[in-house]
């Protein structure tokens, strides 16, 4: 699995790829949950990006449930965005459309989440 | 083994067809049947069987009891929810009371809806029959004949006439009854729950239900992959999506629709069985719940397909 991230204001953009599964669950938790600390710029909030995420397991669907708690205990919101249309279904199917909110693009999620975020994201 | 038949698939407690869904579904049926020619028997089987399982059929009623049909001459069962007692019925109306039979019956646990069948189970009463009881619970004697004192009950275990035996299974320990082996493995439920993993002739069966299948850990999942490897049939409870098993409903110990399509893939497994249906369910939510779990499975495969069967009272599986 690779991630990248890369902060905008106060939301912090994570962009894993490629496929969220069993073997790259613990990784992706690791990679994930220091984001929300506010001292990496997720003051607001974290968008993930999954443009290029093929596949998501439970068991990573049950990191973003651990990162969606933890962003909320410190008052701040959790996104994806730009799902494929697999992924997408797998989100509904494991009715997890109705507990992460979800957007069409990372443009749209920053500008749900934090206007200052999403006219840093438009202005990079 | 040669068949695998349900007489009770729903979860917590019984539940049945109140008579105003019953009603809303003749009148959708006959609404539907409008202008079409239903002159032959057949014309209406057809029109019945299109009106789809959660019109036409329903998923049912009876808490878990499964019946596994090796070709000997003993009868296998997993649990004795309220299914064992159609079970009994149909067993009396085969060889009668007076041919005495062996009954074996693998318990997952012994929470009530598990065991609420055991006092209405007939065959129980009448001398000559032997029941054999397996499970990884030291409890087990005492929890069949605690259900039966009073206040609760108004007959004693010890009017039951046929010959009880209780047999312990260590998980892991490969064990020989009613010419299977049977493994046992332990589960994530409170106050703990066992699978069964049966085999003979070649053929596997996994009874997996009341297990929480986090699959928080690799070794968890690796445990539950080699249990269900290359199984003919997995009968998987899948009583919870999957967000509400990893929130509100999380240590509820059940499990879901996602993580059975998952481990079956990843164990080789041909066919998965969702079981303990979630009792606020109706018939059609059960219906949509087989329909995203054959497009889960459509989608995510690399291997060859996965069967996917939504239990309900009476489904009977060949092997």
């Amino acid at each position: 699995m690779e991630i990248t991230h890369r902060a905008y204001a106060d939301v912090v953009v994570v962009a894993p790829a490629g496929r969220l599964d069993h073997t790259v669950a613990e990784a992706f938790e690791r990679s994930l949950l220091p984001l929300l600390d506010p001292a990496a710029g997720a003051r607001a909030g974290l968008v993930l990006d999954f443009a290029r995420v093929d596949y998501i397991s439970s068991v990573g669907l049950r990191v973003l449930m651990i990162a969606g708690k933890a962003a909320r205990a410190r008052g701040a919101r959790i996104a994806v965005a730009g799902l494929r249309p697999v992924v997408q279904e797998i989100f509904a199917i494991s009715r997890f459309n109705g507990v992460v909110e979800m957007y069409p693009t990372v443009a749209a999620a920053l500008a749900a989440i934090s206007p200052a975020a999403a006219a840093a994201y438009e202005g990079a | 083994m040669k068949r695998v038949r349900f007489w009770g698939t729903r979860g917590s407690l019984p539940v049945s067809l109140t008579a105003a869904s019953l009603r809303a579904r003749i009148a959708a049926a006959v609404q539907g049947a409008r202008g079409r020619a239903l002159a032959s028997e057949a014309d209406v089987d057809a029109y019945v069987d299109s009106l789809g399982f959660a019109v036409a059929g329903t998923f049912g009623g009876h808490t878990s009891c499964v019946e596994i049909e090796t070709g000997g001459p003993d009868y296998v069962l997993c649990d004795l929810g309220s299914g064992v007692r159609p079970f009994g019925q149909a067993a009396l109306a085969k060889h009668g009371a007076a041919a005495p039979q062996t009954y074996h019956v693998f318990m997952s646990h012994v929470h009530w809806d598990h065991i609420m069948g055991l006092p209405f189970f007939v065959p129980a009463y009448i001398p000559g029959n032997r029941i054999v009881v397996y499970g990884g619970h030291a409890e087990l004697e005492f929890a069949l004949r605690r259900q039966m004192e009073p206040p609760s009950f108004p007959v004693p275990f010890d009017a039951f006439k046929a010959r009880f035996e209780f047999v312990h299974l260590a998980p892991g320990v490969r064990h020989e009854a009613a010419g299977m082996t049977v493994t046992t493995l332990l589960q994530r439920h409170t106050g703990d729950s066992y699978g069964y993993r049966f085999e003979q002739d070649g053929r596997a069966v996994v009874y997996t239900t009341d297990s929480e299948h986090t699959l928080a850990g690799p070794d968890e999942a690796q445990a539950f992959v080699e249990f269900f490897r290359g199984a003919d049939l997995v009968v998987f409870d899948a009583m919870y999506s999957l967000a509400d098993a990893i929130s509100v409903k999380a240590d509820w110990g059940h499990s879901s629709n996602i993580v059975g399509v998952e481990l079956c893939q990843l164990a080789g497994a041909a066919h998965l069985c969702l079981f303990h249906h979630e009792p606020a369910s109706d018939d059609a939510a059960i219906a949509k719940l087989l329909d995203d779990t054959r497009r889960l499975e459509e989608i995510t495969r690399e291997g060859p397909p996965l069967r996917i069967s939504a239990a309900y009272d009476g489904l009977d599986i060949a092997l």
